[in-house]
């Protein structure tokens, strides 16, 4: 995990991002000593501590900065998804191939469409590690991995676009594009979820929607992707407490009727595991 | 719901750049008519087969409300006519139906309920009436027949959601509808591949910007027209 390159890399857009965090310049400086001790479930929250000191205040808050991080997450999908298509063995010939592809096509028109939209004021595109610094090291090699990783970020997607989407309120063009590809990234979250149950194992009850927080199947290790996907209040109504078909409604159909959104700073957070420099 | 009161309608004259991008009072005005004469049709189709219908209302048709509170009736409508569809599926299911094709109904069955039973509670005394539906087309032994309607049915309400959503003033009434539309984009892409495995999201409904559909809600009544028997009244619906 490359840390240390995370940082350097906001440094160079943001020369502040150091003066900021100040009261943690040494511990950031002297980070690959400190990773080397803290368990690796522990970094995610470590280095979210940071970002929210960093950005808290600062994620995105204009249309071009939402886009921008839109695109960020584009950019990792489609170059995922181009990697594993182009692994000669990886992913099984026939149907599975071809859901790969047309999911790989659909983020590449994304990454094209918003750089579009942002003529020159895109972000380039990251250097990304699909190991996560060798949390996912055989990610191109072996097939349940390649896809338990490409549902933590479709499901991150999903929730990455819905919680911007009020930024662009009221805006005809733009939210309706956010909305526009924040759908077909559930449909793609859909389809790997059946992949991965078709594959048995530990994905053997996966469903297409989400129930509670972390059902995945993969581990700990994506419970921040997964984080208040149990939410069963919405509007200040309990869902729990309304009528069902027998009875109230249970929680697991409260928390499957409902996707939830996911903080800039926490999508940021995991999106920033991938992210090489 | 608290945050449903009438002063979302401040909202609509304090919004300077909604207003830009709005059509214009008068065109709205000429649009609303339109839509509403379309679904008159309906309406007095359903008259003459059902003249005691209860949901009559005096001949005026059931009103959605203006600005937000009518985009929650109409995707209050929108969940109330998924919910029937699937619980006659579920009550009825056709034979030769696989266990996980009867389990994945019943949650979806359950999700169109916990949305049809979360709006009504949210709008209050603002909620339309439970809408009639006419489902006769419908041949619920048919998997064939089945499939296809849910496919239709999630479909449009994806569209409908993302079509809607600009129109939405209040920032917590979008992000329930966000929280919503990829709910039933899941649905949808199961269904699809149901139908046919990969057919999720196939150019049908992504087009070449890899971007899903978008249908204003007079485009989307228009299509649910045909299952719903109740008279409605959406003349003050925001619309384009």
């Amino acid at each position: 995990m490359n840390l240390l390159n995370v940082f350097d890399q906001i440094n160079a857009v943001d020369p502040e991002f150091s003066d900021r965090i100040s009261p943690r310049r040494e511990a950031i400086k002297n980070l690959a000593s400190i990773s080397g001790k803290v368990t690796l479930a522990a970094i995610p929250f470590f280095i979210s501590d940071l970002f929210k000191k960093a950005y808290g205040a600062t994620a995105p808050t204009d249309v071009n900065g939402v886009l921008n991080y839109a695109l960020t997450l584009e950019y990792l999908e489609a170059e995922y998804y181009t990697m594993g298509v182009a692994k000669a063995g990886l992913i099984p010939l026939g149907r599975p191939l071809g859901a790969i592809t047309t999911i790989r096509d659909h983020e590449v028109a994304h990454v094209n469409f918003l750089k579009q939209v942002l003529g020159n004021k895109a972000v380039p595109k990251p250097t990304f590690d699909f190991t996560a610094g060798g949390t996912f090291g055989n990610v191109f090699s072996n097939y349940d991995t390649f896809l338990a990783v490409a549902q933590a970020f479709e499901d991150t997607g999903v929730r990455a676009y819905k919680g911007q989407a009020g930024i662009l309120l009221g805006n005809r063009v733009v939210l309706t594009a956010a909305l526009q590809i924040h759908s077909v990234e559930a449909r793609h979250a859909s389809h790997i979820r059946q992949m991965r149950r078709a594959r048995g194992g530990g994905a053997a009850d996966q469903k297409p929607w989400i129930t509670g927080s972390n059902d995945t199947g993969i581990g700990a290790v994506v419970d921040p992707i997964y984080a208040g996907e149990n939410n069963i209040t919405q509007a200040g109504v309990d869902i729990t407490s309304l009528s069902g078909p027998m009875g109230k409604i249970s929680t697991n159909t409260a928390t499957q009727s409902f996707d939830e959104p996911l903080s800039a700073e926490a999508v940021l957070n995991i999106a920033g595991l991938f992210i090489k420099a | 719901m608290k945050k449903i009161t009438p002063n979302n309608e401040s909202l609509l004259t304090s919004d300077s750049e909604f207003e830009k991008k709005d059509l214009g009072r008068r065109d709205f005005l000429k649009f609303a008519g339109a839509s509403a004469a379309s679904l008159a049709i309906l309406g007095m189709a359903s008259c003459k087969k059902d003249r005691d219908d209860d949901m009559d209302n005096g001949g005026k048709g059931m009103y959605f409300g203006s600005g937000d509170i009518a985009i929650l009736n109409y995707a209050y409508a929108l969940e109330q006519l998924e919910a029937a569809f699937y619980i006659q599926l579920v009550n009825n299911p056709y034979s030769g139906i696989s266990d996980m094709e009867k389990a994945f109904f019943t949650d979806i069955r359950d999700h169109e309920i916990a949305h049809r039973e979360f709006f009504k509670v949210a709008l209050g005394a603002k909620a339309i009436s439970s809408l009639e539906f006419n489902l006769s087309g419908i041949n619920f032994s048919s998997r064939a027949s089945v499939l296809a309607t849910a496919k239709t049915f999630e479909d449009l309400g994806v569209s409908a959601y993302n079509g809607a959503g600009w129109l939405i003033k209040d920032p917590n009434y979008l992000l329930l509808a966000g929280k919503i539309v990829s709910v039933e984009a899941r649905h949808a892409a199961w269904v699809r591949d149901m139908i046919d495995n990969g057919s999720f999201a196939n150019q049908e409904v992504v087009d070449s910007n890899g971007l899903d559909l978008a249908k204003s809600p007079s485009v989307v009544l228009s299509a649910a027209a045909p299952f719903i028997k109740s008279k409605i009244d959406v003349k003050d619906l925001p619309t384009y």
